[in-house]
Order: C-alpha cells, then structure tokens, then sequence
C-alpha cells in the first residue's frame, strides 16, 4: 500500500499494518528531518510533489519489490508540505517470512523511492534562506 | 501544450505550469524551454522529463494532449 499525506505519520499504527501471522519479521525505516547538514542548520523542510506520478512510481516500487522479495504486506508513505526537526517524512514497513528478506525488502524500497519518486525538499536554513534541494544541479 | 513545473524551476519562473507551442519530442521540448526561458537553462540540462506520468528520454514523442511535466533531480525520503 502507498500513501501521500499531509498529516503527521502515525508509524505505530502503519507498523501494526504490517504485522501478519505468517510473517515473522517487520522492518521499519523511517525517515526524520535532520538537523545539521555540514554545517549548515535547518529548521525546517517543505516537501512538494507531483502527486499522480508519484503514487504511481510508489506502487511500481511496491510491485518490484513483491516480485523479488516474499513480502507479506508494506506500506510506503511520505509526508509532504511543512515538516519540522525531528519529523517524519517518510516511512517504509515491511514483513516477510524471515528476517534477511524483511531488512532487504525495505532497502530496496526506501532506496527506489529516493531514486525515482517525484517529490522535493526545500531547505529552511537558520539563517532564513531557502534551497530546494536538487541533486546535481 | 502545457508543462508542469515543481520545485526550483516553478520559483524560477513564478508560476506553475507554462503554455508553449507543440513539441515533437521532449529533446525538441528541452531546447525550445532553454530559448526561450533563459532563466531555466542550467535547470533544464539536468532536470527529468515526464510524458504521462512516466520518465522520458530525449527521443521521447509528445503524443497530442499529453500531460508533460518538468523534473528536476528530485530529493525526496
């Protein structure tokens, strides 16, 4: 299952999502709104998207993912809009059968998303200037 | 046609979506943006584009009525 959402990411409960009787092993990433980058200090991330394409590059990376890992159930949800030190924006449950499959599965699923999902970060630094964030440009 | 802008290149610009004469391909597309929206150009070089909703190569055709999107090297998780 995919999610975009502006609300806050309630990981206990996308956790208790996931849990299967016939899968042993649940793995959570989540990813938090980091406060030092170098040097440089941010207060604040706003997250923008382009919804459709991202849902749909969202549930491809859930299919992959099911075809080569045993998956029970995931979820993949990002937040986007104004997000805080210490938010979440991003998280990614996953179970499976075992535990080797349930950590690599959810690699492969936050690694894609940050790959190829369309969404971007503007930085709000401490010193009241703004960035988006654009690998390589 | 029109093509939608996120991130860097909508604040370049100051809007969201820009209307431009039809484009065969995105390469045509990428070239045509760059004369005629200076300010885009650097952006342009390294930015993605989507033609419905999928990543598009240079060689790309824009079919008529496609939605094209504008995307630069995205950042999100």
């Amino acid at each position: 299952m995919i999610r975009l959402t502006r609300a806050a990411i309630d990981y206990l409960a996308l956790t208790e999502e996931v849990r299967r009787g016939d899968c042993g092993a649940v793995v959570l990433f989540l990813g938090t709104v980091r406060e030092l980058t170098g040097e440089r200090v941010t207060v604040a991330l706003d997250y923008d998207a382009y919804p459709a394409m991202a849902e749909k590059k969202m549930a491809e990376i859930e299919a992959e993912t099911r075809k080569r890992w045993p998956v029970g159930a995931m979820i993949l949800e990002h937040r986007l809009g104004h997000l805080e030190v210490g938010d979440i924006s991003v998280a990614v449950a996953v179970s499976c059968p075992h535990r080797v499959e349930a950590f690599e599965a959810c690699r492969y699923a936050i690694d894609r998303l940050k790959e190829l999902v369309p969404i971007w970060k503007k930085e709000n630094w401490a010193d009241g200037s703004t960035e988006w964030v654009h690998p390589g440009a | 046609m029109t093509v939608l802008l996120f991130a860097r290149a909508r604040d370049l610009l100051g809007i969201d979506r820009l209307e431009i004469d039809e484009a065969a391909t995105v390469g045509d597309l990428r070239r045509r943006l760059t004369q005629l929206y200076p300010k885009l150009a650097g952006l342009a070089a390294v930015s993605a584009f989507a033609v419905n909703n999928e990543f598009a190569s240079d060689t790309t055709p824009i079919p008529a009525n496609a939605e094209v999107a504008l995307l630069p090297p995205v950042s999100g998780g």
